[in-house]
């Protein structure tokens, strides 16, 4: 049985639903504005043959023609552009961090929306990008790098145990939690993405995700702002997560704007109910937008 | 000593140097200024620290204590040979404003060059290392460095970035 079954009373049309998860995904590319601009990677695209579509709902997203691969172009050697999924390209616009701030990525490798970020703050300020993996980690700054990102700080951290010391205690501004997770949104990039789905799998790194949530939020400044994000469909890995760290306090939901079709987070999954709040979070369903799944919640750190 | 395993700020001039044969700020940022005509201000907001033997990074900002962290702004310049080598990333972030030393290949050397192979540009320039650029989208855009040396132009392009286009 297609473990993605277990979505269909919270998905609203099912049928669209496991159709849209089936349908292979298209390229996109993020335009970096630390060293381009939309307009001038129109024209070397242009220039190059290179079939492309603006996604219309952000003027830095331009989806390729199938077939056109993102790596084997003049824009992307000059980090022009960055190849990066639609939804991916959330989380950091609902961060939305300043220039000059100091925000933390906690699980940042390989860099789609760390770089995203660094872009967002004119590569001013510092962003801090955490991860755990010595591969990942090389993987982020090359990347970073060739984004032309400066203002990057890499760490090598198991994100529950983040440690400030580096920083001489000084809490962030911001920071995304975008966890590891089942990953079921990524079915149409992965067809093998849920191959060994198990309950076990979920409650496991649900666990993680609440061990990385909790030390987010307590290097978060109070008044601060936090992200926290999931490519899955999971409620025990999306609100439950949320759920516990609102009953452990330090923190409440916050509505904010998004212009792609979603629906809201759950209140009630699997016989548990979850703070009327929840409803500020959104889930992204492969069939709303043709795009990934994706789960996102922004946050406000309290005292 | 230099301790090649963890970041050290560089001191601001040869008069506050206290590891030998380290770069000075003054030095790094002069070398960029002087060899391909840059105003010093576009490095005004960095901080400059030494990693590994001569590898020197830029950072956006300033950090309290290093030590711990694994990587800090991008790479920059290298310093401890005789003659200093500018890195691709950098040239590529930098290498924009730049007024002198930059050599613009034609269509064809613009791809050998991102292959990694030597072309024979024209040139009656400086010898050393040069930015490499061509023209794309309406505007000379950096691609990396260049090796200038008896006529032909090296491509310093590092392995993992070479394309075939």
């Amino acid at each position: 049985m297609d473990p993605l079954s277990r979505y269909d009373p919270i998905v609203g049309d099912p049928a669209a639903f496991h159709a849209a998860c089936d349908r292979p995904l298209p390229s996109v590319v993020r335009v970096n504005d630390i060293k381009t601009t939309p307009d001038r990677v129109r024209r070397a695209f242009e220039a190059a043959d290179v079939g492309f579509e603006p996604v219309g709902w952000h003027e830095g997203l331009f989806e390729l023609d199938e077939g056109e691969s993102p790596g084997n172009s003049w824009p992307f050697v000059h980090g022009w552009v960055y190849g990066q999924e639609e939804v991916s390209a959330v989380p950091a616009l609902v961060l939305d961090p300043e220039p000059g701030e100091r925000v933390l990525d906690c699980c940042a490798a390989p860099g789609s929306k760390t770089t995203q970020l660094a872009a967002r703050m004119a590569d001013r300020g510092t962003v801090v990008g955490n991860d755990n993996n010595l591969g990942r980690l090389s993987a982020l700054r090359s990347n970073a790098e060739r984004c032309g990102v400066t203002n990057l700080v890499v760490t090598r951290a198991d994100a529950r145990n983040f440690s400030l010391k580096p920083f001489d205690g000084e809490p962030f501004d911001r920071t995304l939690v975008d966890v590891p997770c089942s990953c079921e949104g990524t079915i149409r990039k992965n067809p093998d993405a849920v191959d060994n789905w198990s309950m076990d799998h979920v409650e496991g790194i649900a666990g993680v995700q609440k061990g990385i949530l909790e030390r987010s939020l307590g290097v978060t400044r109070p008044g601060g702002t936090l992200v926290y994000s999931t490519c899955t469909f999971a409620p025990e890995e999306n609100e439950a997560v949320l759920q516990y760290a609102l009953e452990n306090g330090g923190c409440r939901l916050l509505d904010y704007e998004l212009p792609l079709d979603h629906a809201p987070g759950l209140t009630e999954w699997d016989g548990e109910t979850f703070d009327d709040s929840m409803r500020k979070a959104k889930r992204i369903y492969p069939h709303h937008n043709d795009t990934g799944g994706f789960f996102c919640a922004k946050l406000e750190v309290c005292g | 000593m230099n301790d090649g395993s963890r970041f050290d700020r560089l001191p601001p001039t040869a008069d506050d140097r206290t590891v030998e044969g380290r770069a000075t700020r003054e030095e790094a940022v002069g070398w960029w200024v002087e060899r391909f005509g840059l105003d010093p201000e576009c490095f005004e907001g960095h901080t400059f620290w030494e990693k590994g033997s001569g590898k020197i990074w830029a950072f956006a900002g300033d950090v309290d204590s290093p030590a711990e962290v694994e990587g800090l702004g991008m790479t920059f310049l290298r310093t401890r040979q005789e003659h200093w080598k500018p890195t691709t990333d950098a040239v590529q972030r930098f290498g924009r404003g730049a007024v002198r030393n930059v050599v613009v290949l034609d269509r064809g050397d613009a791809r050998a060059f991102l292959r990694g192979e030597d072309t024979d540009p024209d040139w009656d320039g400086d010898w050393g290392y040069l930015i490499a650029a061509h023209e794309i989208a309406g505007s000379v855009e950096p691609i990396g460095v260049g090796l200038y040396l008896y006529g032909e132009l090296r491509s310093q392009m590092p392995k993992g970035r070479q394309r075939e286009l």
